[in-house]
């Protein structure tokens, strides 16, 4: 079973002979399916590919990867990575979480590894609920919903994962869905690529404990109505007839429509290293049933470089050892040394 | 101006004053210029609580106890001969630990009224002037005042000038002891090297207080102690917390893995990731992570990806790091988890000593958990400790915990360090290949020592899923099987245990291999039962000391030696820990002796106790 350099890997290659546990119709099974279909592509060999997760449905993915992987406990996949991408800068790191793993019990570790921009892939399966323990809200569940543990409503706040990573100062947001195999292709080549923190806030069906949440922007009818793909240096246009698109009044998106007179080049051109922009295409985070509502944007809202925590780590210690040789018996003897005789 | 000169053998100097005086330095400089004398010492540093208590306050008392001695030197000494009280305050907290006959050293301006009121003194009482001193030679100087005047020429403000009030005194006792100063003017050189003014106002006045001291007809003795008779070699100074930095660097030296630290700051255990984070030279990767979950988490990353995977913590630490230890264990990868114990539970006392954690380290996670412990007696021994934790954890695949306090963490002595070339080879082998006939790579076969495989990312074939699931036997993937479950319980358990063929035998520290009583103890409480023990032999008592350095596994031979014995003693700074295991492993009417004020047992009370047990 050694790799052999000269066939090139397939998708296949990246299945391992355990047998897949989701439920049947799971979101969590086309996003598997788009990642072993793109690992082949990343130019990374197999054995220096490392998937790492937490507790929750999602976070069996490691063991459907024949990659190195890692089950962890809850909530601290992004914390084992720093320590991982910290002491071995060359391997490719892909953390799964999902939004009970990643942004409540480990949302102190995610917001850190953001700031500090280690080098690694985190994919958020955001299904709104948690699946794993059969049904609580979870912290993006929208007020009021029914749960398990909230038979009267929930009352949380929910968070907005995407303005949370860029309020932590993620290098890489992006959003897509596991109903859109393709863009949930390109956002995972796209997230590849960055060099920094990535972060990939994927829609994912739960059918089972809350089921069609995301519906309004997956299923053929409503879609094109409702989800606004963003492409840089094009201007926010959407509609099933793209019609319509997105124009800046002052700070605030309003929706423009290209038969009232307007013209694409009155719309919001999608500059992905505006970072005053980004922050406003994350709050376009409407309900997507009241009315006047703004469509949701997905694909890359935000990119920047800032180095790497790694790299700047090692380039501390390779500073070090130019300057001073790592000499143990002197650092045993010190300074200030008396003999007896 | 002739004066007499008296040998004396030993001595404990306590230096007390404000956080704010700048006694800790006055102390270590002490001890450092001690050292290099060849004399024996220890020293225990009694910190306030960390925030600044208001200046002239009792909570705001910091104290450097400094034992020196030409004979073998084991603890810091019980009662002091000296004490140099900066102020009221310092005063009032540490005269009872002053020997009758003993010296005051105080400084008169930290005595006014405002400082008398501050120390909680009635209102016109002053202890300098109301004869309650007499049992004791009281001198009295004032230390502001002379150190202004020496300081005079400087144009500095006179809150810097007051800031080298230390060094006054630190000079007068370099004259009281008849030492040379080279040692703390080559420090202050080091420390203030380009700020001119700060450098020359302190050494100006370490010579005031010298002078002071030669010119002043009262004073008319000095003292000297002679060099200890220590075993030949070369030593340094080193404290507990610096040991286990220097440790774990040697084993990531010996092992050839590279040394990673993941932390998170408290206290007594920070100065462990400061000293780290500057050997940057020798490969080693600090991380202070967000949290105590983050720091050990970060360092189990680490260790699966081949590096020698380090987190350092004290007790409420501890707590958190549980279920990650819990994870390390399933994982069965190497990892060190120093733990500097300090007063619980909860926050506790957090600048005081305690031993309470052994419970918390051999049982407190979820599930059946067994991971070895390692404890450290003394400050230098924190070396030999933490290297043998890491030393077991890559040859066993396994996370160890290295206990200290803060104690032996701050407390410093001499210590014959070693050269590197004596240092053992810590051996490790990764995982390179697949074995003959084997298909898939098999994470779970264990070798002769139950150990499995360490493959780490990067290695072509050897791709594996590993987790905290329970996993099958050899194949490691998942398993809910209960026959499973059973078997691979008991494998992890027999892995540990098997570590104790792998340590040393128990030794003896001192007294017949059979007799009437067996003073067993573990970490910090060494010097005080060594020194109790051995007073009580020369007395003709047929008691012995036995001291645990290996608490999980123990030593094979530790039911043996115990065996031999009448009676069992566990002197402990806790509320009965060590003697709970002991009775339940060997099942012996072990006895304890506990002591849970956040402060270390004393020969003195351990001598009478053992007598009473005689
Ligand atoms: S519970 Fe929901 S998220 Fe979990 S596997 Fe089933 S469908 Fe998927």
């Amino acid at each position: 079973m050694t790799d052999t350099a000269l066939a090139p890997l397939t998708a296949k290659d990246f299945q391992t002979d355990q047998e897949v546990r989701w439920c049947p119709g799971c979101g969590d099974y086309s996003i598997l399916a788009q990642v072993q279909k793109v690992m082949p592509t990343i130019g990374v060999p197999r054995e220096n590919i490392v998937f790492i997760s937490g507790i929750g449905c999602s976070s069996r993915f490691p063991y459907y990867m024949n990659t190195y992987g890692m089950h962890s406990i809850h909530g601290r996949a992004t914390a084992i990575a720093s320590g991982l991408k910290a002491s071995r800068p060359e391997l490719s790191i892909w953390i799964v979480t999902g939004d009970g793993d990643g942004l409540s019990i480990g949302g102190n570790h995610t917001i850190h590894i953001l700031r500090r921009n280690f080098d690694v892939n985190i994919l958020l399966f955001n299904n709104q609920i948690y699946g794993l323990t059969k049904g609580q809200y979870s912290p993006t569940s929208e007020e009021h919903k029914i749960t398990k543990s909230t038979p009267f409503g929930s009352i949380d706040h929910p968070f907005n994962p995407l303005a949370l990573a860029r309020g932590a100062d993620a290098t890489f947001i992006a959003r897509t869905m596991d109903r859109d195999p393709k863009h949930l292709q390109t956002m995972l080549a796209r997230a590849n690529k960055h060099k920094g923190a990535s972060f990939l806030e994927i829609y994912q069906n739960c059918n089972i404990f809350n089921d069609g949440t995301f519906e309004i922007f997956t299923e053929k009818a409503t879609k094109s109505e409702e989800v606004l793909f963003l492409e840089h240096g094009q201007p926010l246009i959407f509609g099933a007839s793209r019609d319509k698109g997105i124009r800046l009044d002052g700070f605030t998106p309003v929706i423009a429509n290209l038969n009232d007179g307007y013209s694409a080049n009155d719309m919001w051109v999608h500059d992905e290293h505006d970072m005053y922009k980004a922050q406003i295409l994350t709050r376009m985070f409407d309900d997507p049933f009241t009315a006047g509502h703004l469509p949701r944007p997905f694909g890359v809202f935000y990119e920047t470089s800032r180095p790497c925590y790694e790299e700047v780590m090692a380039q501390q210690i390779d500073d070090a050892k130019a300057k001073k040789p790592a000499d143990l018996d002197k650092l045993l003897r010190g300074n200030e040394v008396w003999t007896i005789n | 101006m002739t004066r007499k000169q008296e040998i004396v053998s030993d001595v404990v100097i306590k230096f007390a004053g404000d956080s704010g005086d700048g006694m800790q330095l006055t102390g270590s400089q002490f001890t450092n210029n001690t050292a290099l004398l060849g004399i024996d010492l220890a020293t225990f540093p009694d910190f306030p609580a960390e925030i600044r208590a208001p200046q002239g306050t009792i909570p705001g008392v910091s104290g450097y106890q400094l034992r020196f001695s030409s004979k073998p030197v084991f603890t810091p000494g019980d009662a002091c001969d000296v004490l140099v009280a900066m102020n009221a305050a310092a005063l009032k907290t540490n005269l009872r630990q002053l020997k009758k006959g003993g010296k005051v050293i105080a400084n008169t301006d930290g005595f006014d009224a405002k400082n008398l009121r501050l120390a909680n003194f009635p209102e016109g009482v002053n202890p300098l002037e109301d004869g309650s001193l007499d049992n004791y030679e009281l001198i009295k100087m004032d230390v502001t005042k002379m150190t202004r005047e020496a300081l005079k020429e400087f144009t500095m403000g006179m809150k810097e000038k007051d800031r080298a009030k230390n060094m006054f005194v630190l000079g007068f006792l370099y004259w009281m002891y008849n030492r040379d100063m080279s040692s703390t003017i080559s420090f202050l050189k080091e420390k203030f090297g380009k700020k001119d003014d700060i450098l020359n106002s302190n050494i100006k006045a370490l010579q005031a207080g010298y002078n002071y001291g030669d010119t002043t007809e009262t004073f008319t003795t000095t003292y000297k102690v002679e060099k200890a008779k220590m075993e030949p070699g070369s030593y340094r100074s080193i404290m507990g917390n610096q040991a286990i930095a220097y440790g774990l660097i040697a084993a990531s030296q010996k092992s050839g893995l590279p040394l990673f630290l993941g932390s998170y700051p408290i206290t007594p255990a920070s100065d462990i990731l400061h000293d780290l984070a500057r050997y940057k030279h020798f490969g080693v990767r600090t991380f202070q992570a967000e949290d105590e979950i983050a720091a050990i988490a970060s360092a189990i990353g680490a260790s699966y990806g081949g590096a020698l995977g380090v987190t350092t913590t004290s007790g409420p630490g501890l707590a958190l790091k549980a279920e990650a230890m819990g994870l390390a264990v399933m994982l069965e990868i190497p990892l060190v988890i120093c733990n500097v114990q300090r007063g619980g539970p909860s926050t506790g006392l957090p600048t005081k000593t305690e031993q309470s954690d052994l419970l918390q380290a051999y049982y407190g996670r979820n599930g059946e958990c067994p991971m070895p412990v390692v404890a450290a007696s003394t400050p230098s021994d924190c070396f030999d400790t933490v290297f043998e934790a890491a030393r077991i954890s890559v040859q066993h695949m396994t996370p160890v915990i290295c206990l200290t306090d803060g104690y032996i963490a701050n407390g410093a002595e001499p210590w014959k360090f070693p050269q590197s070339s004596d240092l053992p080879e810590i051996k490790v082998s990764f995982k390179k290949d697949l074995d003959e006939g084997e298909e898939v790579f098999q994470p779970y076969k264990r070798d002769e020592k139950y150990v499995r495989p360490w493959a780490v990312p990067g290695t072509p074939g050897l791709e594996n899923r590993i987790g905290g699931l329970e996993k099958q036997d050899i194949t490691g993937n998942v398993s809910y099987d209960p026959d499973n479950h059973q078997h691979m319980v008991k494998i992890r358990q027999a892995k540990v245990d098997k570590i104790a063929d792998y340590i040393p035998e128990q030794k003896l520290d001192s007294g017949p291999a059979k007799g009437k009583i067996l003073v067993i103890g573990w970490g910090s409480t060494y010097g005080a039962i060594k020194s109790a023990v051995e007073e009580l032999q020369a007395q003709g008592h047929a008691v012995s000391h036995v001291h645990i350095r290996y608490l999980r596994p123990f030593p094979k031979n530790l039911g043996e030696i115990i065996r031999n014995f009448e009676k069992i003693l566990v002197p402990e700074i806790n509320n009965g820990q060590l003697v709970k295991i002991l009775r339940d492993i060997y099942l012996v009417d072990a006895k304890g002796y506990n002591k849970i004020m956040g402060i270390p047992i004393t020969k003195t009370e351990l001598v009478e106790h053992i007598k009473k047990m005689l």
